[in-house]
């Protein structure tokens, strides 16, 4: 039962995110009906499945929710900000409501909270439907049933779908009343009853109702009456109503909306009354005749015969076909998706890395033996072994696409509680990662967008001064450079004020006064901890935890961070990721005994230390001074210095810096392990690995070596402490 | 005095989880002296064998080794009771400890002078720690058995082996020096 609930909450979450997606495209002026469908789609699926796990504040929330969907479906009210906004409160409570599931019970202000937007919810049911609505209001049947003669069906009755709820029978409704009452509105022509629902015998529920029905009714009783026959089932069955001689397009929406699958197209045509029982029999019998007589010429479809018979009209047939290969099509599109437990797969990713190691220790041992057959099959071996490593990290990469959508709630929300109005572009939706620093980016990128948005976008009288837009802009931005994925934070807000950030810098003593910075340098300096330029705290930021944090977390993803800004015009926030956590290329470095592997990603070029050197901590580089820090040193290595030593140049966060090592021993795939939890606080050292030897290396964390070299850059040499 | 005793055998399993005392204790030497932990903290015994130095790491913290994928870290426990760091002899061996931290496991190894054997302690046989006297410190005592006449020392190996007292003791470590960088 766990196992079921689990996936329900899944699945009951994805289609919280669909809905709330739809919601603000409707609230953003998007009026397709397709969209509503969507999200009604979306909330039925939820109570659906909630329903069957026995999960019932959530379906009878969800049930309240979705009278309010149908009402809008029906056009009965009107999309409004006030609307829209109470039902994604809505979604928000369904969303805590599967929190509390997945926890436990939930708690007494949950359902409290919930009663009442509920009850908000309720409001909208209860009003009176809107006078003379736009598009959406019903439309009235005479409108509609005169129309160019080619666009409608030759159908002179009212075509009634009704299927009706499985509560129905319990709830004290008989099916049958409500189609013998009909008949005081007019004469049933023809009417299908439809099965297809029926369990088998052994399943089947007797106190369950499992029927729909397909009527044809010839009456002068317009639309409302006929609703009005359905009243007391309103919320309890699935109704559709279209008026005689509707357009074709009409019918090809209920062929598509139909809840049958199997069904056959002759049917279905029967169904949805386009042809009668008649036609269908002449057409099948026709069918039958030519098989008999010209069974090697195939068997025609039974729409090309009726279409041949002028039976149906054309579009019709071929929205039917349509369906019945969507049906097939969507089918084929879920088997080619599996959905697969992340553990398994990070299993798979684990011995995908043992396998790394092992390779290599076998590639080594080959390489000892001298035996070129045998070194010859351990290259290919090991070349796989480089393919299987790759695709065994596509399978953990994801697209970013979804962690962007959720921002478009954050923005609308943050933008109304600050009274601006922003908007939300985004980009590289499709770009693709690993899963596991997706899960860790949310938060930072949180951050970024909400200081974007307070501090960043000023409010709209300003920007009208300044001669911008009234709507501020928020872009996310995502792709992917040499090894790493980027992805960009931007504003075209008042971007950061250069002077009050170096008056703050000065007085909390994060700089001394008249150093001289750079644009880049001063900007930057926003990520220092405890550092804040917003004059007042506001509920969304300015309490100075925000960018030491951000930094932090994703420095602890193997990524750096940077902001550029141009005053007056925006600011732009740069995050640089590993593309993985699991394996990276790397590049295998000697001190003494120990080897060490620096990110390969990171490495600009190798030399050898200038025998001039001497005690000094740089070198000149093609007329660049270059820092460098001694890894012998700050290692505090046993042994004396070699005669040679090499530098290895690398660049990052901009900057470029050496590191000194005895010797260099070239590439190596890299699995990462982790470090123990008695070695958070070691910093210089960003994980471990294992050789083909079967000994440990360490992976240098360049960033903190470089940042070290970096702040040593103005301290004369010899005064650089030797520890970090 | 046998309830005292009682509950300080029961402490050293509680990551374990397991209900039922632990009667069994592996032994070992170490400086001359005899410890015991309790046997179901014990993952394996391995031969030394290569170790990986970890840099700027007080001296305690041996290193790290490669146990069948794993990278696992090795305290020198003699060095952790406060001692001189352990010399490395013929019969010096690694012993694996599992502990629980929450809800995850994690391996961590100790060097010993010599493994000795696995023995049952009933807990009548064992005694309180002694207010001082031990040579180390009392909160890394669970209890001192009676073994052929002479004490075994039982060590707390939770507190011995604490994660967050150990990172914290490294990071005082470097504190002492000046700081750069950050």
């Amino acid at each position: 039962m766990d196992e079921v609930l689990a996936v329900f909450t899944v699945e009951a979450r994805e289609q919280l995110a669909a809905m709330e997606e739809g919601l603000l495209r409707m609230e953003q002026g998007d009026r397709d009906p397709e969209t509503l469908n969507a999200v009604f789609r979306a909330a039925h699926t939820i109570k659906g499945g909630a329903g069957v796990v026995e999960i019932h504040a959530v379906e009878k929330f969800t049930h309240v929710l979705e009278n309010v969907l149908d009402r809008l479906r029906n056009g009965e009210i009107e999309v409004s900000d006030e609307l829209v906004t109470l039902l994604l409160r809505g979604c928000d409570h369904i969303g805590a409501l599967l929190d509390s599931v997945e926890q436990g019970e939930p708690d007494g202000d949950l359902v409290a909270a919930g009663a009442g937007i509920a009850d908000g919810l309720r409001a909208w049911t209860a009003g009176p439907p809107v006078a003379g609505g736009g598009g959406g209001a019903p439309r009235h049947p005479e409108s509609e049933a005169h129309r160019a003669g080619g666009d409608t069906a030759i159908s002179d009755c009212w075509h009634i779908s009704v299927r009706f709820g499985r509560g129905v029978l319990r709830n004290g409704m008989d099916p049958l009343a409500f189609l013998r009452y009909l008949l005081s509105l007019g004469e049933i022509v023809h009417m299908t009853t439809l099965t297809d629902a029926m369990p088998e015998a052994a399943q089947m529920d007797p106190e369950a109702c499992y029927l729909g029905f397909e009527v044809e009714l010839r009456s002068h009783a317009d639309k409302e009456a006929i609703e009005r026959v359905f009243d007391f089932v309103r919320d309890d069955c699935d109704l559709h109503i279209l008026p005689p001689n509707s357009r074709i397009a009409d019918y090809i929406a209920l062929i598509e909306k139909l809840p049958e699958e199997t069904m056959r197209l002759g049917e279905m045509l029967v169904g949805s009354g386009a042809l009668t029982a008649d036609e269908l029999a002449r057409g099948l019998a026709l069918q039958q005749g030519q098989a008999e007589t010209a069974p090697e010429a195939g068997k025609p479809t039974i729409g090309e015969i009726l279409v041949g018979q002028s039976a149906v009209q054309p579009e019709i047939v071929e929205a039917a076909a349509t369906r019945q290969k969507q049906v097939s099509e969507k089918k084929a599109a879920e088997a080619r998706l599996i959905r697969v437990q992340a553990d398994k797969l990070d299993h798979l990713i684990d011995l995908v890395g043992e396998l790394v190691i092992a390779g290599a220790s076998a590639n080594l041992l080959a390489q000892k033996s001298r035996q070129a057959q045998l070194f010859e099959a351990t290259s290919i071996l090991s070349r796989l072994v480089e393919d299987i490593r790759d695709s065994a990290l596509q399978l953990r990469m994801v697209q970013i696409g979804e962690t962007f959508n959720r921002f478009h709630r954050v923005v609308r929300d943050v933008s109304k509680e600050l009274g601006k109005e922003i908007e939300l572009t985004i980009g590289g939706a499709e770009t693709e990662l690993d899963k596991s620093v997706v899960e860790k980016i949310g938060d930072p990128l949180m951050h970024l967008v909400r200081n974007a948005m307070d501090h960043g976008i000023e409010s709209m009288a300003l920007r009208l001064e300044r001669g911008k837009p009234a709507a501020g802009q928020v872009g996310l931005n995502a792709f992917h450079d040499s090894g790493s994925i980027v992805i960009e934070v931007s504003d075209d807000g008042g971007g950061l004020p250069r002077d009050k950030i170096l008056a703050k810098a000065v007085a909390r003593g994060i700089i001394a006064a008249g150093q001289n910075l750079s644009d880049a340098e001063v900007a930057n300096l926003i990520f220092e901890p405890g550092f804040s330029t917003a004059d007042q705290v506001t509920n969304l930021s300015g309490r100075g935890v925000g960018m030491d944090v951000v930094k932090k977390n994703i420095t602890a993803l193997r990524g750096t961070v940077e902001v550029h800004s141009d005053e007056g015009l925006g600011s732009r926030f740069t995050i640089r990721l590993p593309l993985t956590l699991a394996i990276i290329d790397g590049f295998l470095v000697g001190v003494a005994r120990a080897s060490y592997v620096i990110p390969l990603e990171m490495v600009v070029e190798c030399l050898e230390l200038p025998g001039d050197a001497g005690d000094s901590h740089y070198l000149n580089l093609r007329g660049e001074v270059l820092p460098f820090v001694r890894l012998r040193e700050l290692f505090e290595a046993e042994g004396d210095r070699p005669a040679r030593e090499n530098v290895v140049v690398v660049k990052a966060a901009g900057r470029k810096a050496g590191i000194v090592v005895d010797a260099l021993h070239g590439e190596f795939q890299t699995v990462i392990k982790p470090m123990a939890a008695i070695f958070r606080h070691l910093r210089g050292i960003a994980g471990s690995t294992i050789l083909g030897t079967g000994e440990v290396a360490l992976i240098l964390d360049v960033l903190a070596l470089v940042g070290l070299a970096a702040a040593n850059e103005n301290v004369p040499p010899g005064a650089i402490p030797a520890r970090i | 005095m046998g309830q005292v005793a009682t509950q300080a055998a029961g402490r050293t399993v509680a990551g374990a989880g397991a209900v039922a005392e632990p009667l069994q204790y592996l032994t070992f030497t170490l400086g001359g002296e005899m410890y015991a932990v309790g046997i179901l903290n014990v993952k394996e015994i391995i031969e030394y064998g290569t170790l990986t130095e970890i840099p700027m790491m007080p001296t305690f913290i041996r290193g790290v080794i490669n146990l069948r994928g794993a990278v696992v870290p090795v305290i020198d426990l003699s060095a952790r009771f406060g001692g001189q760091p352990t010399e490395v002899g013929r019969r010096t061996c690694i012993v694996i400890i599992e502990l629980a931290d929450g809800e995850s496991r994690h391996d961590m190894g100790i060097i010993v002078d010599a493994v000795s054997e696995v023995l049952e302690i009933p807990p009548a046989e064992i005694e309180p720690p002694p207010a001082f006297g031990a040579r180390i410190r009392t909160d890394f005592i669970a209890g001192m058995g009676k073994v052929a006449g002479r004490f075994v020392v039982i060590l707390e190996i939770r507190n011995v082996l604490s994660v967050d007292e150990m990172a914290a003791l490294a990071d005082a470590g470097r504190a002492g020096t000046p700081e750069a960088g950050d």
